[in-house]
């Protein structure tokens, strides 16, 4: 069986990977980054929109440019990319077991850094599993990485920014929005992506939801239901649209399952997506020399998955010796700056909270661990 | 849903640029392909969406995430099972079939 040597593995060649790689090669460390995809990038290069915040967060750039400077940047550090490589398991002894070109091997890390991103969320209901029925960034994927439209007439389930970004995408691509349909009382995501597809004539119906989806073999249309204040449905205002697709824009979830078999100690976040990792202020989890960045420690947003990707890797490189205290305390402070920035104002609130109940349990874990020796 | 659902000019990304086209073999119909695209991709350009169907009640099922982690989208690529079809290339003709239940 072959097996490799470095100093920090990278799983995940994502916005948090890349970054990593990028500050640990930087500091001087042998870096290896792994991904089952073909291509790097993770979610970026389906990111056709232009992000927010500060300039600092490369704000008015599009996700794929912000993906292709990235890239150019980890290949002048002199990090290695590993691709169609599955990472399946992590082992506390042997290392990580990956699938290369149909062969197992092994890696052997000094440290880990765990940044497989998440998946989308799944909903049941009657008709939900019928062939057209898919994620938002399924569809998303489907029209502005491979150009194919998954459908003519789409209808959107939620109006978080994914759900509204995402139905803007579908228009650009040349398909339909039927409608965006949204449970909750008022929109989840930003107005000024919301204001882009009323201008556009697609409308928005909050207070409803999918009663069923129609068809036999395929998504014929949709069932929908008003609900009440208290989201039950109001019987009688059923009514049928028609569509031949549907996406389901319900959130996310954290890919741990790596983590979890690295033996990590877990918290429950609703906010965060569900189970994530208890994790410091270096991103180090409760298994010494395993870390973790983006996403999989928590669902945010591609800006915040790249700052703790970079505070991973300086923690790692710091760790291994290739930072003095003081300069990695300098780059780390930068960094968790910028991300106290991204966790702000109205719609980071949720997150900042969320990010601190977080960093305080794995405080509360470690005085635990030396009060039991 | 009906055939080319190819997106070739498009507002932000431009129009498509030439790419080599190959030919798949979908339950035996040859499907058009662009070289290195995954096999779900020219099957839904070609306006099919039902890749297999479920052990116990037989039902048809497609893509749902796209990004290889659902496993909705397997199916029997040159005589190999479960093969996800969202992130397993063409190759010039592929034999793609529909997979009933488990292989």
């Amino acid at each position: 069986m072959r097996g490799i040597e470095t100093e920090i593995a990278i799983i995940g060649a994502g916005s948090a990977g890349l970054c990593a790689a990028a500050e640990a090669a930087k500091a001087g460390a042998k870096v290896l980054v792994i991904d089952e995809n073909s291509r790097p990038g993770g979610q970026l290069y389906k990111q056709i929109h232009k992000f927010f915040g500060s300039s600092a967060h490369q704000a008015g750039v599009r996700g794929y440019e912000i993906g292709r400077r990235l890239l150019e940047h980890v290949q002048k550090t002199g990090a290695e990319v590993m691709l169609d490589s599955l990472a399946y398991g992590l082992f506390p002894k042997e290392g990580i077991g990956l699938i290369h070109e149909g062969r197992h091997c092994l890696v052997k890390a000094k440290k880990t850094i765990i940044a497989a991103g998440a998946k989308e969320n799944y909903l049941a209901f009657p008709g939900s599993t019928l062939p057209g029925v898919m994620g938002a960034g399924a569809a998303q994927t489907m029209i502005n990485i491979n150009r194919v439209l998954p459908g003519k007439k789409v209808l959107m389930l939620g109006s978080g920014n994914v759900g509204l970004i995402v139905s803007y995408q579908l228009l650009q691509a040349g398909a339909e929005v039927t409608a965006l349909v949204e449970a909750a009382p008022k929109i989840g995501g930003y107005g000024v992506h919301a204001g882009k597809l009323r201008r556009a004539g697609v409308p928005i119906l909050v207070g409803h939801t999918i009663r069923q989806i129609l068809g036999e073999n395929e998504v014929r249309g949709v069932e929908i239901v008003a609900l009440d204040e208290k989201w039950q449905p109001i019987w009688g205002t059923e009514q049928t649209l028609e569509c031949d697709t549907v996406c389901l824009a319900a959130g996310l979830n954290p890919m741990t399952e790596l983590v979890w078999m690295a033996g990590c100690a877990f918290d429950y976040i609703p906010a965060f997506g569900g189970h994530v990792p208890l994790h410091d202020e270096n991103m180090e989890t409760t298994v010494a020399g395993i870390y973790v960045a983006g996403d999989v420690t928590g669902v945010e947003e591609a800006s915040s998955a790249m700052e703790e990707g970079r505070l991973a890797g300086i923690a790692a490189a710091e760790a291994l010796g290739y930072l003095r205290k003081e300069d990695a305390e300098k780059k780390k402070s930068a960094v968790r700056e910028s991300l106290s920035v991204l966790r702000s104002g109205y719609f980071g609130e949720r997150r900042r909270i969320s990010k601190e109940k977080q960093l305080a349990d794995m405080a509360e874990y470690r005085k635990k661990r030396e009060v039991c020796g | 849903m009906s055939e080319n659902a190819r997106i070739l000019h498009h507002p932000i990304l431009g129009d498509v640029t030439k790419q080599k086209e190959i030919t798949i073999y979908f339950d035996g119909k040859p499907v058009k392909a662009k070289e290195g695209e995954p096999i779900a991709a020219a099957l839904m350009s070609a306006g099919y969406r039902a890749f297999r169907t479920t052990a116990k009640r037989h039902e048809p099922r497609g893509v749902f995430c796209a990004i290889g982690r659902c496993t909705d989208c397997m199916m029997i690529v040159d005589g190999r099972p479960n093969t996800r079809t969202c992130i397993t290339p063409v190759r010039d003709g592929m034999r793609v079939e529909t997979q009933h239940g488990l292989a």
